[in-house]
């Protein structure tokens, strides 16, 4: 990538020697970095790195414990994010700070809203809004409440927050986590166009393709421990996972071949309604296979995540049927799906998958608090529950160790992840169920998922598998089914597909 | 964190300092109004410690707090499993009306059965009243509080109905029921408590209060019902999906809170009232067990001690118009101590707020 916009004669931040503790736990150990005009400098580090630590320092929501911060060659004292947004600098947060029944440009000029006397001067706000979002091609709708737009725009939105106050360097944590592939690259383009105007952009991420595709710099973080600055240009996608992880990191999924056998989950003209009461499914038919991973690709709301939600209980079906091993499960209890064979992996893990304020322990037996040996006559076992909770976490690998009566909460996202997985693989039903497993994940932690889904389906567990990364479908699925409109479009073998087709028939459109 | 705590931070995190800081923000605001009313804040307020520190003094109080005790239960374990038991105070009437009924009509059974009988009403008819609204909260997804509010107007009306029936209602002149049977009453012997010194009401309504505080802790820490009832009330997203029938736990744990509350009003007939009168107001039981909920911050230790001490404020409070302060000076302490607890919130966002309004951060987690 050429580097002609960045000025390296300007150093815009320097953070010189970061230190920061909290309490005996070192977050920032002596980390350097430093940022141009018109760079983008990506920041890559596993969950729990100490990335976000250093980023809340450089907009003042945390005081390092020593080190200097420099911007534009000022020493600043960042007190506030006052003193960071007065500096330039502006942040987009991952989870988005947007009033839902706000209008966007409401929530842009929110706190810094242009007044005519005593009355707020919304046509100039509006003007000014779609002044900005022109320039830098960030195409959003003035007018559009926050809630009734995608999350793509709702993310420009938080751009031009921070644009709107005068950010001339933007930090953007984890950008792209829940963004489609479509949106991905918009954002990249977007990220150009700021740079050419010599605006700098440090970036927050975990994934490598995305520093490949868009950064200029990449500096690495390890458990808190500055390793280095590197020029994205000289160095591949293997070498920037193993900085980052601190070994080799495998991307080929280690996948033996196996005949599939006998059907587990069935599928027969599955119809349904979304939230709205609209028919989402058509009559859709779908088989896995003991020992097989089935992926479903395709766009979102062609219908996977209702046909998830009646798999698992949650949303009654119109009409058709679902068995596993020959048993309906159509509109019954989750509880009944689980102990007729049903275990999944759920999209949202903060909503579905954990009970955050629950302790560690505690999330490991959702399903199996009532069972031998963790509850007896009504009473709790604790002693049990316990010595299950050390032995998940050692297992597994859920850090920090020694966690078992800690707030599910209190864990880093890759980690609340792994007391999922360890809940869903422990429960080793027939079927296994995964939705967007990885979403959000660093590649350690989706090596780790990955390994898990396969070693499953190696044991002659059925595994349906939802994704939006078309990749993580195509590594892992030894069948891909396409859905589209509510139905299974097409049904492919894993190892045949090519990312032209499937995207083909993902939008509609036939195979050749 | 390195930086250094303030005040503020201090507060703001220790949720048992935050209590005491409102408590003494509480008296402090009372001395304020006894000095405006140009009375001796010492004098007053050592004739508070003074009511509530003697043997008797202390056994009234003791006899005082078991129902808000019991009713601080009743709302805290609603607390615990995500429903706010607004209906406390409907709850505790069922419950002292259904047991007077009992107490009234089987006088004639021997206290053994009789006792346990007039809970098991009490207890039976305050379930009752949870589960109407939490079957309307399921069935058709009627807001709780709403419902429980007008609930608390039917048992009061219901209550003042049944007090007038013939057959419960007093034989003389008194707008009350008849009083129960002395086979019904949880009185100490006259003899005990005089030769003690304690106060002539102390009955076995404490004992049972202490019971009832390490049943309800059991059952929330310790069962498989409390972990069920807790997920429900942390994620009821996650408890669904992990198979939990949600609608199911919301009655559970209605029927138990408002059983406690039912409990809470028998025990205030059985030890100390001995009849229900005919109210002109609600007498305000249940609104109270709200209080020492949040005073108690919702751990059933917590609330048999904040239970006590609210016991303390009522019975103390009411010597204070001894030295010429108005009785009504504890209410005014009381709604300070409410107010400042329950603005916990503000307290702990004070100081994120100061960090982070020039961003309009906080915007986005108000909204929801």
């Amino acid at each position: 990538m050429s580097k002609e916009h960045v000025d390296m004669n300007v150093p815009v931040i320097e953070m010189r020697n970061i230190v920061k503790r909290f309490g005996d736990f070192v977050a920032n150990d002596g980390i350097n970095l430093t940022v141009h005009k018109g760079e983008i400098h990506a920041i890559l580090g596993e969950n729990g790195a100490g990335k976000s630590t250093l980023m809340n320092q450089l907009y003042g929501l945390l005081k390092p414990t020593s080190g200097d911060i420099l911007v534009k060659g000022q020493k600043i004292d960042m007190n506030t994010p006052r003193d960071a947004i007065e500096a330039g600098i502006g942040m987009v947060h991952q989870h988005f700070m947007l009033v839902q029944p706000f209008t966007v440009t409401e929530n842009i000029v929110l706190g810094t809203e242009p007044v005519k006397g005593i009355k707020l001067d919304m046509a100039t706000a509006r003007k000014n809004v779609v002044d900005i979002s022109q320039r830098y091609g960030l195409s959003i709708d003035p007018d559009a409440r926050i809630e009734d737009i995608s999350v793509g725009m709702q993310q420009r939105v938080e751009i031009l927050k921070a644009l709107y106050r005068g950010a001339d360097i933007l930090i953007l944590d984890e950008p792209t986590s829940s963004l489609t592939p479509q949106e991905i690259e918009e954002l990249i383009g977007i990220m150009h166009n700021l740079t050419a105007d010599g605006k700098s952009i440090i970036l927050i991420t975990h994934k490598l393709k995305e520093i490949k595709e868009s950064a200029d710099f990449c500096t690495i973080i390890r458990m808190g421990k500055y390793i280095d600055t590197v020029d994205v240009d000289s160095v591949d996608e293997n070498d920037l996972a193993s900085m980052m992880v601190g070994r080799k990191v495998t991307f080929q999924v280690d996948k033996p071949e196996q005949a599939p056998g006998k059907v587990i989950l069935d599928v027969r003209d599955l119809h349904g309604v979304d939230y709205r009461g609209v028919e989402i499914l058509k009559g859709l038919n779908l088989q896995v296979h003991a020992g097989e991973i089935v992926g479903i690709a395709g766009i979102d709301g062609n219908g996977q995540t209702e046909l998830v939600e009646i798999l698992t209980g949650l949303r009654k079906g119109t009409r058709g049927d679902a068995t596993v091993n020959g048993v309906s499960i159509f509109n019954k209890s989750p509880d009944f799906g689980f102990i007729h064979g049903v275990s999944s992996i759920p999209a949202d893990r903060q909503k579905h998958g954990l009970v955050l304020d629950f302790s560690i322990e505690d999330n490991l037996i959702l399903q199996n608090y009532e069972r031998n040996p963790f509850s007896r006559k009504g009473f709790l076992q604790r002693t049990p529950i316990f010595s299950h909770a050390s032995q998940s976490i050692s297992q597994f690998d859920i850090r920090p160790a020694g966690s078992e009566k800690r707030p599910a909460g209190t864990l880093s996202g890759g980690n609340q992840q792994k007391v999922i997985i360890a809940r869903e693989v422990q429960n080793d039903k027939d079927l296994l169920i995964a939705v967007n497993p990885t979403r959000g994940l660093d590649v350690g932690a989706i090596e780790y998922v990955h390994k898990y889904i396969v070693h499953q389906r190696n044991k002659g567990k059925a595994v349906l598998l939802v994704s939006f990364e078309l990749d993580e479908i195509m590594s892992l699925s030894d069948v891909i089914d396409v859905i589209f409109d509510g139905k299974i479009v097409c049904s492919i073998p894993g190892r045949e597909a090519n990312e032209n087709d499937l995207g083909l028939m993902m939008a509609g459109g036939k195979k050749e | 964190m390195t930086k250094k705590k303030g005040l503020l931070d201090f507060v703001a995190e220790t949720t048992f300092i935050h209590i005491l800081f409102s408590i003494i923000l509480g008296f402090a605001v009372g001395a304020v109004f006894l000095a405006v009313m140009g009375l001796s804040i010492g004098e007053a307020y050592g004739r508070l410690v003074s009511s509530v520190t003697s043997l008797k003094g202390f056994t009234y109080v003791v006899v005082y707090s078991v129902p808000y005790i019991v009713a601080g239960l009743s709302v805290a374990f609603s607390f615990k499993t995500g429903v706010f038991n607004i209906g406390a105070e409907g709850q505790f009437v069922m419950g002292s009306i259904a047991a007077a009924c009992v107490g009234i009509l089987f006088g004639n059974l021997p206290k053994i059965l009789l006792i346990p009988m007039c809970f098991a009403a009490a207890m039976a008819a305050g379930a009752l009243w949870g589960i109407i609204v939490a079957f309307l909260k399921t069935k058709w997804g009627i807001n709780e509080v709403l419902s429980m509010i007008m609930f608390n107007w039917i048992a009061f009306y219901l209550s003042n109905f049944i007090a007038g029936i013939p057959a419960i209602h007093s034989d003389g002149n008194a707008e009350a029921t008849k009083n129960i049977s002395s086979n019904a009453s949880m009185l100490f012997s006259k003899e005990f408590t005089k030769s003690a010194g304690l106060a002539p009401t102390f009955n076995w309504g404490f004992i049972i209060a202490i019971v009832i505080t390490i049943l309800v802790w059991l059952v929330i820490e310790k069962t498989t019902l409390g972990y069920e009832l807790k997920a429900v009330g942390a994620n009821r997203h996650a408890a669904e999906y992990g198979g939990i029938n949600v609608n199911r736990s919301i009655l559970t744990a209605l029927a138990i809170s408002g059983a406690l509350a039912g409990l809470a009003g028998s025990l205030q007939l059985m030890g100390m009232g001995n009849r229900i009168s005919v109210f002109s107001s609600q007498e305000g039981f249940g609104f109270a067990g709200i209080v020492v909920a949040l005073m108690g911050c919702s751990n059933p230790f917590g609330v048999l001690i904040a239970g006590v001490f609210y016991g303390a404020l009522i019975y103390g409070g009411s010597k204070l118009n001894l030295v010429g302060a108005p009785t009504q000076l504890i209410n005014v302490i009381v709604g300070t101590v409410v107010f400042f607890i329950s603005i916990s919130v503000i307290f702990r966002n004070l100081k994120y707020l100061k960090k982070t309004k020039a961003t309009g951060t906080k915007s986005g987690e108000a909204a929801k």
